[in-house]
């Protein structure tokens, strides 16, 4: 049994040891934002937070995660009203939207850490992130907004 | 004139119908139905016998709710359409829901593709919503105690003078009861552009909070109590694979591993297939790697990406295909100089983020499929004869698309779960590997362009062309085909628009080709922008070869053609104004990118235009490239893109704005970072470490505008896309005179030309 806190809560599964954090999030623990894309995190559409990281789920073995702390897009914020949630919706972003969960989860990590990026630094955080509707300007944009919108908030 | 294409969905869609109106229990429904025999609407309604339809409710609380049978994959489909409806109808819009129905019948024909959407179904759901309007004011004047024509519906509410009556309230007195023949409903007048309220005017999209936020269900999301997952092991070919023989002795070592099946596809779909089920999408995975399944392998397992081509060269030199266009004679045409050129695509994925996936259940007899799909009408017949059960017995229940693109429009992802679900006798979730959705993937085919072209005083005299490709319509919809010129036989209009351009050349030919052995090695799939998304490459390329040949510019030799005369002078009340309107586009691209202007060495402009998907009903784009050409690595940087869009009366600005952005990055990256090839009878890129869409570090600037129009509204979900890659390789001329035919133009490729030149 391997023992971890996802978004705040403690969960245990009995699931393997192998078995990748994306997995257990998605079909054990019911969290569907998280999602697969490619499996080789090489497209960011199933970035979590560990222990406040921005992490490839798709590829972290649920072994490497006992007595962790994962956050996912579901306890980002709990009414959905993160800074970069309101500036996704104020720029509107998202296209298909499958993609989205995991671009947020990548830029959250950015601004927990620089809370006035330059635009540089945005695509540079962002550039592992693949959107294959191709709103790349918006999502570049509204991640200096939900920076903007997060010092206002302060 | 309406297209092949078009004729074809009228035939499926707009078969005259009345219109009803009535109170039910939940509220007030209305739809289209009716015509003879049907005594009381309200009744109708209530039973919900009318088809096919389109319909909205109104409920108690005065909420109207539209009923929205395309597919949300990104364009924001439904807040477009129910826009039209509730503009119409007087709607309050903070009082508008959507949903995104089942399979079921009722509905109509299903297919969301081709950019079709709004063009297809704004003359009926305005005339839906405008009939709608029509009976709330009948309703709210006998309540106001006034006649209705001293009424208005405005926001939600029927007004007479200073006083009003909400549509909640109306619905809430019912007893509405209403019916308008099929005569009545065309007579009724819909809004002139100056009376809309919401109709091209901003709005923020219905399902953009629900995809930020965490709430948005796609296919791969849905679970059943009692499931199994699926991993499939693909054969070795598309066609032809037989199994010989399993050994899972490895596989039972993996824990949760509940046991393999050897589909059998009665549909003849699948061929060489077999699942590996576990009870957890993992041990899915795990056992699937460790299965050992023997094949004899079909006929095509040693074909490449070199002999597809190769095979089409061949064609396209022949004499054979079917005719497409055909103007005065090119064998007697006389220039000054002829130009020879053949342009090539390359294989390219869908590659949409969420891959194929499906979850099959039967209740009662009846199978149920969830999984997000553009063409249902298409893929239910195909579900049927593989489970051996009537169509009716088959319901596709609709998610939101993780990317559509095309991939969608044919649902054969939903039948390996579908089989196995029906071996098992229990609901199987099938979710593809990204490796797996690539194998499967029904690929743009790679493709060649000839072209033999004269000009003469600075015009062009004659164009000979012949297009080759796999044909995706002779694939997967064959009544969708099209009749070539001078009985030269069937054609696909999917591998053929976009060489029926508009601009007037005295002697052109266009000669379409299916290439048998794409066609025999795999499923040519319909990729977004189709036809001209890679026709356009070779038609403005040359373009601009017969511009330079010609000693003129490449904007003033594209105006000199685009004189709207003949067959390009356009018609009401889709292609009104005609080459002008492209003619125009291309003016205004001009200012907006400061054509002309002097740039640094290696640098350069380049133009193309597009007239969209089909040339019954077009959107009209120029676009202007700026690029960098680095002549030590080849790399070749998209500086910026600027496109003017004229695509008739724009519903949802912003929806549009973001299609034609995502569309014209797409460009961009079809003409430099992505392409496959075909290796053993299989693509041979599968995921992200080898096949490379663009990413945020390679975006160009854009600067995109539309053209302020009142014409009838066509497509945006693809034609951006199409002009990105010529301007890019016209600007690389630009810059360095080299001229590029293959896509996608890969750095190594690119210098390779310049140490030539």
């Amino acid at each position: 049994m391997i023992e971890f806190t996802v978004n705040g809560e403690s969960v245990s599964t009995e699931a393997e040891p192998d078995t990748p954090l994306l997995w257990v999030l998605r079909d054990e623990l019911g969290l569907k934002g998280t999602k697969y894309g490619c499996g080789i995190a090489q497209c960011g559409a199933c970035t979590v937070h560990l222990d406040g990281m921005a992490t490839r789920s798709c590829v972290v073995p649920l072994s490497s995660v006992s007595g962790r702390s994962v956050t996912t897009i579901e306890g980002l914020d709990g009414d959905g009203r993160h800074p970069l949630q309101r500036a996704w919706i104020e720029m509107q972003v998202p296209q298909c939207g499958y993609c989205q969960n995991g671009q947020i989860m990548q830029a959250a990590d950015l601004l927990a850490n620089n809370a006035e990026p330059t635009d540089d630094e945005v695509v540079t955080h962002m550039n592992g992130n693949v959107c294959r509707c191709m709103a790349y300007t918006r999502i570049r944009k509204a991640v200096l907004r939900g920076a903007e919108i997060a010092r206002e908030g302060k | 004139m309406s297209s092949p294409i078009q004729r074809s969905l009228e035939r499926l869609t707009l078969s005259r119908r009345g219109f009803l109106a009535g109170s039910t229990a939940g509220g007030l429904v209305m739809a289209f139905g009716g015509g003879a025999g049907v005594a009381s609407a309200a009744e109708a309604l209530e039973e919900k016998r009318f088809a096919p339809t389109v319909w909205f409710e109104i409920d108690t609380a005065g909420t109207v709710l539209v009923n929205i049978a395309k597919a949300e994959m990104g364009q924001h489909v439904g807040t477009a359409l129910a826009r039209i409806v509730a503009d119409e109808l007087g709607a309050d819009w903070s009082k508008v829901g959507i949903t995104h129905v089942d399979s079921d019948p009722k509905w109509g024909y299903m297919v969301t593709g081709g950019s079709w959407s709004v063009h297809t179904s704004f003359q009926a759901l305005s005339r839906a919503g405008a009939a709608g309007r029509i009976v709330l004011i009948e309703a709210g004047a006998a309540l106001l105690g006034v006649a209705p024509a001293a009424c208005n519906a405005v926001n939600g509410e029927v007004r007479a003078g200073d006083r009003a009556v909400s549509f909640a309230e109306i619905v809430q007195r019912g007893a509405i009861d209403r019916q308008f023949t099929p005569e009545e409903l065309e007579a009724i007048p819909v809004k002139t552009p100056e009376q809309r309220n919401l109709v091209g005017k901003p709005v923020r999209a219905l399902d953009i909070p629900a995809k930020s936020t965490a709430r948005a269900t796609y296919g791969i999301d849905v679970e059943l109590p009692g499931m199994l997952y699926a991993r499939p092991l693909l054969p070795p070919t598309r066609y032809g694979s037989s199994v010989t023989g399993v050994d899972d002795s490895e596989a039972r070592a993996v824990h949760g591993y509940q046991g393999y099946e050897i589909l059998e596809d009665p549909s003849g779909t699948l061929q060489g297939w077999v699942v590996a089920l576990a009870d957890s999408q993992w041990a899915a995975l795990k056992a699937a790697d460790v299965l050992k399944v023997e094949r004899t392998p079909g006929p095509t397992a040693e074909v490449d990406e070199d002999a597809l081509l190769a095979h089409g060269e061949a064609l396209a030199a022949g004499d054979g295909g079917v005719l497409f266009v055909k103007e005065g004679d090119v064998d007697s045409a006389r220039g000054d100089t002829t130009l020879d050129a053949t342009y090539r695509t390359h294989s390219v994925l869908h590659f949409t983020m969420e891959p194929g996936n499906a979850l099959a259940q039967q209740v009662d007899g009846t199978w149920h499929l969830h999984s997000g799909n553009q063409w249902q009408s298409l893929i239910i017949p195909v579900l049927a004869r593989a489970l051996e059960v009537n169509e009716a017995q088959v319901v596709i229940h609709q998610y939101y698309l993780g990317g559509g693109f095309g991939r969608r429009l044919w649902g054969d992802t939903m039948l390996p779960a579908a089989l196995a679900a029906k071996a098992v006798g229990r609901p199987v979730k099938l979710v593809f590997t990204r490796e797996d959705d690539s194998r499967f993937d029904c690929v743009r085919s790679a493709s060649v362009q000839t072209f033999s072209g004269q000009v003469a005083d600075g015009r062009a005299v004659s164009v000979d062309s012949a297009v080759v490709a796999g044909w995706p319509t002779q694939a997967m919809a064959p009544g969708f085909m099209a009749d070539g010129l001078e009985d030269t036989g069937k054609l696909d209009p999917f591998a053929a628009n976009g060489a029926n351009h508009w601009y007037s050349l005295p002697h052109h030919r266009v000669r379409v080709i299916e290439n048998d052995l794409a066609q025999q090695t795999f499923l040519p799939g319909w990729l977004r922008t189709v036809g001209p998304g890679w026709i356009t490459w070779g038609v403005e390329s040359f373009m601009d070869e017969l511009a330079h040949a010609a000693g003129a510019d490449p904007i003033a030799f594209r105006l000199a053609h685009l004189d709207a005369t003949g067959k390009n002078a356009g018609e009401a009340p889709n292609s009104v104004g005609g080459a002008k309107r492209l003619a125009h586009v291309l003016q205004v691209v001009r200012e907006q990118s400061g054509w002309g202007r002097e740039l640094p060495a290696d640098e350069g402009l380049g133009v193309a235009a597009t007239f969209g998907q089909e040339r019954a009903r077009p959107t009209w784009i120029g676009c202007v490239a700026h690029v960098k050409v680095d002549r030590k690595s080849g790399v070749i940087t998209v500086r910026k893109l600027w496109q003017t869009i004229d695509c008739g009366t724009v519903v949802h600005p912003d929806g549009a704005l973001a299609q034609a952005e995502g569309a014209a990055l797409w460009g961009v990256s079809l003409a430099l970072h992505e392409g496959t090839h075909f290796e053993n009878g299989q693509v041979a890129d599968r995921n992200l470490d080898s096949y490379t869409p663009l990413r945020m570090a390679d975006v160009p600037a854009l600067d995109i505008r539309f053209v302020d129009s009142t014409e009838f509204p066509q497509g945006m979900g693809e034609p951006p896309l199409s002009p990105v890659a010529p301007a890019i390789a016209n600007a690389v001329f630009a810059a360095t005179g080299v001229r590029l035919r293959d896509l996608p133009m890969r750095p190594e490729d690119v210098k390779a030309a310049l140490d030539v030149a």
